[in-house]
């Protein structure tokens, strides 16, 4: 083994993000309430729970979004709740990447579809004009979006082609990380399929690391690795997705598993 | 050294939501599979087969006992030492065929390969000589296999179990709705499978597939708390 791959698989032997005992209250309501997990290089880990179970107040807090009242965040080495503001907006502009359930949330309805995806590069100090372009035109491809579209605004786009876009967007500075927030939530069904694909393609080529906040079992089957099941703030349950799914352990679980309808 | 190593092993269900019950499946099963063998798991229907599979592949857990596969306790193993193991080194034909629909057949078969960082070229041309052995024609190949006939979608399943030499191999009735061109293929992929070493566990309803791939078979039924005789 050479110096650089032994660097390498002591590099995916570590977690990319440990979360200790992560605390969020809402005044005397408990937003979510002693997390922790790790998250490996590569890894695709699903949190399933009902609204108001915390799923949406953990991946905030986790981005960054919101700041959670105790606990601890290390991504990559790194204290993320002990960092300066500056340091972590350029995590979230660099190696991390955020995508929104509603695509409006993520992309500048205003600007043209090229524009939302060069955007992202120049904040990270692409300066050329023909490059930012070329890249945009490639990550419209990737997420199949016509190259005759580039110019066009993304409020002329449909729902499925605007939530590809917003991933266009994130992905195109190469993160290491990446927040979703019920993707594919809001999509018809068969959007939802080509959506999962080309998410599965891209997690396995770039060997992003995921996590992934949904109500759908059937999504985290397909594209989580683990699962972390939330009830009222806590985690009741966590595992294997197949695993969670088809040998539950916890009572909310059984019930969660057992109420979904077979097609 | 086995590649598969079962000593004790036990399970039980909790229903919580039909008052607590807990219900015990298994109790006491032991097994080995050497490298290059190929074990049937035998009993009548609900004695336990497709559960011992399924804590084989750590789908279910186990309440007690160990499970070791080619080195790595499936019973105590974290997720990410169990997508390992599966990723390069225990692979499972299950009876069902579960994909993401939309997407191509080749694609479906090639996917195990890619995971494990091949090249698009080689996966794909790995997957195209499966599906034209399993007969599935070249036509169906850039379509999603879940419009596909029960027959059909059980020999692209096949096709993705075999595309990587896994080690170490379940195989839940893998010629169950095959015909007997189809069937024959099936048994040569296991054959060829035993001779470069994998050691297989299975379940095969076709008593003629049994004997002619099994080197031996294991009755469940002893392992079945309350249906041992």
């Amino acid at each position: 083994m050479g110096v650089v791959e032994a660097d390498m698989r002591a590099a995916l032997d570590q977690p990319l993000l440990s979360v200790t005992g992560l605390t969020k209250r809402y005044g005397a309501r408990i937003g979510c309430s002693d997390v922790s997990f790790d998250l490996f290089p590569g890894e695709v880990m699903g949190i399933v729970g009902e609204s108001g179970s915390g799923k949406s107040t953990l991946l905030s807090c986790l981005a960054g979004h919101l700041v959670p009242d105790e606990g601890q965040v290390t991504y990559s080495g790194r204290d993320v709740l002990a960092m300066a503001e500056t340091e972590r907006r350029r995590l979230s502009r660099t190696e991390w990447a955020y995508v929104h359930q509603n695509p409006r949330d993520g992309l500048r309805m205003g600007v043209s579809a090229g524009g939302n995806v060069g955007e992202r590069l120049m904040a990270v100090g692409a300066r050329h004009y023909g490059e930012i372009r070329g890249a945009a035109a490639d990550w419209l491809g990737r997420v199949e979006i016509a190259a005759d579209r580039i110019d066009d605004r993304p409020s002329a786009f449909s729902g499925g082609m605007q939530q590809r876009l917003q991933i266009a967007r994130n992905l195109v500075t190469g993160p290491r990380l990446v927040f979703m927030d019920e993707p594919t939530g809001g999509l018809d069904v068969s959007v939802q399929a080509r959506l999962l694909d080309l998410l599965r393609g891209l997690v396995r080529d770039m060997g992003l690391s995921v996590i992934i906040v949904t109500h759908d079992l059937a999504v985290v089957r397909l594209l989580a690795d683990r699962l972390m099941v939330m009830k009222g703030g806590r985690v009741v349950e966590q595992g294997l997705t197949d695993q969670v799914l088809d040998d539950p352990q916890d009572a909310y679980t059984q019930l969660l598993v057992s109420s979904v309808l077979q097609v | 050294m086995p590649m598969i190593e079962i000593t004790n092993l036990s399970k039980t269900f909790t229903l919580h939501n039909q008052g607590g019950v807990v219900i015990p499946v298994m109790a006491g099963a032991s097994l080995r599979i050497a490298a290059g063998e190929c074990v049937g798991l035998t009993g009548q229907s609900g004695s336990g087969k497709s559960t011992l599979m399924r804590m084989v592949y750590g789908n279910y857990l186990t309440a007690g006992g160990s499970l070791v596969v080619a080195g790595v306790d499936v019973a105590r193993a974290s997720p990410r030492e169990i997508i390992a193991l599966r990723r390069s080194t225990l692979g499972y034909v299950s009876q069902f065929l579960r994909v993401v629909p939309r997407v191509a057949t080749v694609d479906v078969v090639a996917e195990p390969l890619l995971q494990l960082g091949r090249p698009v070229g080689q996966a794909r041309a790995r997957a195209e000589e499966l599906l034209s052995r399993l007969n599935i024609p070249q036509r169906l190949w850039s379509l999603s296999p879940t419009t596909f006939s029960g027959g059909e979608q059980q020999r692209v399943n096949i096709a993705r179990g075999f595309a990587h030499a896994f080690p170490v191999l379940l195989l839940d009735e893998p010629t169950a709705s095959l015909d007997a061109v189809n069937r024959e293929v099936v048994l040569t992929l296991i054959e060829e499978a035993k001779a470069r070493g994998a050691a297989i566990l299975g379940i095969f309803h076709d008593e003629g597939a049994r004997a002619r791939v099994c080197d031996r078979l294991v009755d469940v039924t002893g392992f079945t708390p309350g249906l041992a005789a």
